[in-house]
């Protein structure tokens, strides 16, 4: 087994249709390279799982993937990510609009401190949704394995639900507004494992109908739960790359990069 | 494509993107306006002063004392009055305010008493500082009999500002994230030992903000010093506590009640000192919060 050259990379694209793709991504904070030159391609209707230790550069590469870096004043950047014939970093395209297309869930649950009604509604209210709300509402809690949960106290806050609950508040209210893609940043780390196998089990039934790139720290749940597999890791300078990318079963089973495989021994990381 | 019942297509949606991008420049450049509105008024008054005032600025008007004759009058006296009551007002109401709003957040029990006193703490920071220079009168003044003294007056203005001093406090102190808390609690540390080493450095910055907020107040204030009998015409600086003083408002304010425009001129200079004073003290807590603010961050 090799160390890959900067040139030649163990990168296996799907054949499934393409979702995303990335193009030389890189991203800096500041003087900081975070990730360079990232480039591959997330299938359709799949879980796409990011994989790597600490500092690597996972989650700088997920939001980069709705344009969260905006927020950021000392972020730059630069590369592509095509969504079909879309740039999302063309200077026509419209953070706000990418980011009602391409939802995100964060590591920790962040419902608003409104009702359960009012944290799903929120989206659908201010992008102008013609139908009708209470039923979409339901719908998407419905969706979320959590309507029976909350069906009798849609107008408590949602700050009374429990961490697991509010998370699937949160994937609720993201994909009432029907976008394609979810992007989540360890939905599961800050949730008890009950509730964390809930979480993926509703990944697997979501992943029939919305694109699914999850960042994780839980390698058991890469393999579990994802159909594709990147593994980054960081160089000497702080520098996410990715390493290798494949089909889960094939990069748990037969790593092709030595790195990788240090990591999913638990050699490295 | 629309074989799951929860797919939901473009149409099902209006999302008006053009008119919301447009409302959310509308609202930026309302929001510039905002700030437009203060900075011109507040660049206007100050040109008005610059004006008036700049050519009465010397080395002699900062070192003599005020005089009947115009040409000859200074403010010596009012400035040093206006240094001695800010650093006495710092180091009597600042120990006292921080230490009351650490009481008040991290010792006191939760009880009505407490909350009784957290709403009459807020309350004292709205009276009128009249109300303040009365009681200063009644209590240091004559009770204690400190006299017109300088001890009197930071005292007076000591506690008009310490109530503004605790809310601001409180609310550092408050928004020191819990978990620091606990992570000292639970290595056996005393809450004192927790509250020394890490709420309080962590509430510092804010606790700042709200000194400098206090200072500021306290250097305008005319008031309640005159009230306590503040002399207005001073023709010497004070040797000790107890020595009768002036201050610079109290200095502007008797120019400014002249009927010679000479000391009109004399009066605005005051003003460019003032601010000038003013702006020192508060660049100088700036700095040092700035300094803190980059060791400690959550």
């Amino acid at each position: 087994m090799t160390v890959a050259t900067r040139d030649e990379r163990y990168i296996k694209e799907p054949t499934e249709p393409r979702a995303l793709r990335i193009e030389r991504l890189s991203v800096w904070y500041g003087v900081h390279q975070a990730i360079r030159e990232v480039s591959f391609t997330i299938p359709a209707r799949r879980i796409t799982a990011l994989i790597g230790p600490s500092g690597c550069g996972k989650s700088t590469l997920l939001r980069a993937l709705n344009r969260m870096h905006d927020l950021t004043p000392e972020a730059r950047v630069e590369g592509s990510v095509w969504w079909g014939e879309i740039d999302l970093y063309a200077p026509s395209t419209d953070p706000v609009w990418v980011r009602r297309h391409i939802g995100m869930i964060f590591q920790k649950p962040n419902p608003f401190p409104k009702s359960i009604f009012d944290n799903v509604a929120f989206g659908l209210r201010v992008n102008g949704y013609r139908g009708d709300i209470a039923a979409r509402v339901e719908e998407a809690l419905r969706k979320a394995a959590l309507w029976d949960e909350v069906k009798d106290k849609l107008q408590k806050n949602a700050l009374t639900l429990s961490g697991g609950q509010q998370q699937r508040l949160c994937i609720a209210r993201a994909i009432a507004l029907g976008p394609q893609i979810l992007l989540m940043d360890e939905p599961c780390s800050a949730l008890d494992p009950i509730a964390t196998m809930r979480i993926e089990d509703l990944m697997r039934e979501l992943a029939h109908t919305y694109t699914i790139v999850i960042v994780t720290h839980n390698m058991q749940q890469a393999s579990r739960v994802s159909h594709y597999t990147a593994f980054l890791l960081a160089d000497e300078d702080g520098t996410g790359e990715l390493i290798e990318y494949a089909a889960t079963r094939e990069l748990f089973l037969r790593p092709r990069d030595r790195r990788t495989e240090d990591y999913i021994t638990g050699r490295i990381g | 494509m629309r074989t799951d019942r929860f797919a939901i297509t473009e149409q099902e949606f209006n999302p008006r993107l053009p008119l919301r991008r447009r409302f959310g420049g509308l609202f930026g450049l309302l929001s510039a306006a905002a700030i437009l509105i203060g900075l011109v008024t507040l660049g206007l008054l100050i040109a008005d002063v610059v004006r008036d005032g700049w050519q009465v600025l010397s080395w002699d008007f900062l070192t003599s004392y005020p005089s009947r004759r115009p040409q000859d009058a200074g403010i010596l006296s009012a400035l040093v009055g206006t240094f001695y009551i800010l650093l006495l007002v710092t180091v009597i109401a600042f120990p006292l305010g921080v230490a009351a709003a650490v009481y008040l957040e991290e010792f006191a029990p939760k009880s009505r008493l407490t909350a009784f006193i957290e709403v009459n703490i807020s309350n004292l920071a709205a009276v009128p500082s009249i109300v303040y220079g009365l009681l200063g009168l009644g209590v240091f003044v004559r009770t204690f009999m400190l006299g017109r003294s300088l001890i009197a007056g930071a005292l007076t203005l000591s506690l008009l500002v310490l109530p503004i001093i605790i809310v601001a406090s409180r609310e550092a102190v408050r928004a020191v994230p819990p978990s620091i808390r606990e992570a000292g609690l639970a290595l056996g540390a005393s809450p004192w030992q927790t509250a020394r080493y890490f709420v309080l450095p962590a509430a510092f910055p804010g606790i700042l903000t709200g000194t400098i907020l206090a200072l500021a107040r306290a250097i305008g204030e005319t008031a309640p010093l005159i009230t306590i009998g503040a002399l207005t015409y001073v023709a010497f600086t004070p040797k000790s506590l107890f020595d009768p003083f002036t201050v610079l408002p109290i200095q502007i304010f008797n120019w400014v009640s002249r009927p010679q425009p000479a000391f009109h001129d004399r009066a605005a200079g005051g003003i460019i000192v003032l601010l000038a004073v003013l702006l020192l003290f508060n660049a100088t807590a700036i700095l040092l919060r700035a300094r803190l603010q980059r060791k400690i961050r959550f």
